[in-house]
């Protein structure tokens, strides 16, 4: 049935590995967590047009963990927001393509990041504004587990409550890594549904990697009025390449030559 | 008349609020005395108070900009400056947002409250990062048509409000340019450039200096970032020797901004007067300010002192 978002992930995450590996740097393991995502939302979702980026009724999205910009571009140029050959100029310093989302040159970027924890407020004045306007349009943003340990993601989870952003539709990609190690062993975020219930939204937590869940918890999101959903996404970092998967280590080193060539081989069968 | 310009502040954000609906405010639980909560009264539903997290003030602000709102986020010049610097730089100078940040209470005139809440390094902070606009009006007609430029202007800003009432030195029909610097008086023996509630006292030991014979020009450079380069080179031309005086740290603004623009266009002496590195204390604004040598007593001394 999302047999269209599959074969789109699976390319997403082929870019991915040769965007890295082209780079020498940048984040492998938490661009592959949040790939089928942003695959679904961009591809099933977000009314975005890449002919008009700038239509004030599009939906938006937010990618807070602004590291993993490698699949937001391998969405984007997917989508035809820019050309697929560019990929591989990422964070080149002949190209646009910036190591994290830079929102005035990269088109369809909705909001620069990479400062973390500061996305879910940018997110929060996106859906005032479309409530202000009396728009319909839906805001997403994406966090990483080891962002929401920064306290302004609190500050916000507040005030898209006190706001009842019900426009407004979170994920956090629990993969449950960040850079010094598993995120309960650096900081605990766990029981991270608690916390957001307790701060008024509604939350669910589904598979992050299962299209059909992923869908249906963004129909779910957008039936909930008068609240902010939160949907925890269970992943796993480095998804789709075996020796990268659940590594803490492949979080911000790139693939050399032969290690791309193994992740592209397990990709592509 | 003699208001402070906090109060300016509110009152112009309602004006301008009534004939632009794009403009909304945010503040972080201090609307009444940042005066904000003058806009939220008239417009409630573009007025939205985040709270005590100024964070999230900046950051949301931002992403109301991204939809085309002209954003007012204001609190203390000291929590928006300082606490939330990274929200600034990152959120709204960085991708360049129409965000105006206003910081009210700047400075030592902000009074009993003390050094914690007595921005110093504000102007500092603010001019250092790319693509901000940095303006203290001088008084409260300069601070009501500051908020009006500011609506109209398209980029980040910092505007600067103090807690103090202060004379007013402008005509209600005063012609303000938000790029140029304005000679307030001639002269060619000194040039006194000043911001903030020191353009008044500026123009008090201007007067009294003219007593003694010695003719100083007085330049309200109301904005510091992109300063008026053109208008700093020829008070040093002309002059020959230049005075700045600011409510603020002396380290990173108005008078560093002004002896940049001497060493590199005409060399000339520069002498600085600010809060001399260090933070405020407790104390009644007026008095604080001439305790720490912010008056015009000083500003006479200093010239004498070349
Ligand atoms: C404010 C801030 N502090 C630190 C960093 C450096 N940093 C980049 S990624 C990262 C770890 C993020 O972990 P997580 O949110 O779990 O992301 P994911 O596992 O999805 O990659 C850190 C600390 C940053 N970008 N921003
Ligand atoms: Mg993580």
């Amino acid at each position: 049935m999302h047999r269209d978002v599959k074969d789109i992930a699976k390319q997403m995450r082929v870019d991915i590995i040769e965007m890295l590996a082209a780079a020498g740097s940048g984040h492998p393991g938490g661009s592959l967590s949040a790939c089928d995502i942003l695959a679904v939302l961009y591809f099933e979702k977000m009314n975005v047009d890449p002919s008009n980026p700038e239509d004030p009724d599009r939906d938006r999205l937010v990618l807070a963990k602004g590291h993993a910009a490698p699949a937001l571009y391998a969405a984007l140029a997917e989508k035809g927001f820019f050309p697929r050959k560019d990929l591989i100029t990422l964070r080149k310093s002949s190209s646009y393509l910036q190591g994290h989302p830079n929102m005035n040159i990269i088109p369809g970027v909705d909001m620069s990041t990479g400062s973390l924890g500061q996305g879910l407020s940018v997110a929060n004045g996106m859906a005032l504004a479309g409530r202000l306007d009396a728009r319909d349009y839906y805001v997403y943003c994406v966090m990483g587990d080891g962002e929401i340990q920064e306290g302004q993601v609190w500050e916000a989870a507040m005030s898209a409550a006190h706001y009842g952003l019900d426009h407004l539709i979170a994920f956090v990609d629990h993969n449950h890594l960040q850079i010094d190690g598993n995120n309960d062993e650096v900081m605990t975020v766990n029981p991270i549904e608690d916390k957001f219930r307790a701060f008024g939204w509604h939350v669910l937590t589904i598979d992050g990697h299962d299209y059909d869940a992923i869908s249906d918890a963004v129909e779910t999101a957008k039936a909930t009025k008068g609240k902010p959903t939160l949907i925890v996404a269970e992943t796993v970092k480095g998804k789709g390449v075996s020796f990268m998967e659940n590594q803490v280590g492949w979080h911000g080193v790139a693939p050399n030559a032969e290690q791309a060539e193994k992740a592209l081989a397990e990709l592509r069968a | 008349m003699n208001s402070a310009t906090r109060e300016a502040f509110g009152k112009a954000l309602a004006k301008v609020g009534a004939t632009n609906p794009d403009i909304v405010s945010l503040d972080a639980d201090l609307s009444c005395t940042t005066k904000s909560a003058i806009f939220a009264k008239a417009f409630p539903d573009r007025f939205f108070n985040m709270g005590i997290a100024e964070a999230d003030l900046m950051a949301t602000a931002a992403g109301l900009a991204t939809c085309g709102k002209i954003p007012f986020a204001s609190t203390f010049a000291v929590f928006a400056t300082c606490r939330a610097l990274d929200q600034i730089r990152n959120s709204i100078c960085y991708p360049m947002l129409n965000v105006k940040v206003v910081g009210t209470h700047a400075g030592p005139s902000c009074g009993e409250d003390g050094g914690s809440h007595q921005a110093v390094e504000d102007i500092a902070i603010m001019r250092s990062l790319p693509h901000m606009v940095v303006v203290v009006p001088a008084d409260d007609v300069e601070a009501e048509k500051v908020v009006a430029a500011a609506a109209e202007y398209i980029g980040p800003m910092y505007l600067r409000f103090a807690r103090l009432a202060s004379p007013t030195v402008h005509d209600e029909d005063y012609d303000f340019d938000l790029f140029r610097g304005e000679v307030m008086r001639d002269g060619n023996g000194v040039a006194i450039i000043a911001c903030g509630m020191m353009v008044p006292r500026a123009l008090d030991a201007a007067e009294q200096l003219a007593a003694e014979g010695i003719n100083a020009r007085v330049v309200n450079m109301h904005t510091i970032k992109p300063i008026d380069e053109d208008l700093v080179e020829a008070c040093a031309r002309e002059c020959g020797k230049i005075v700045t005086i600011e409510e603020a740290s002396y380290v990173g603004g108005l008078g560093s901004a002004v002896c940049e623009v001497v060493a590199e266009r005409c060399p000339v002496p520069v002498k600085r007067i600010g809060m001399p590195d260090i933070f405020g204390k407790s104390g009644p604004g007026a008095e604080l300010l001439d305790e720490f040598g912010l008056s015009a007593e000083h500003i006479i001394e200093v010239v004498k002192s070349f």
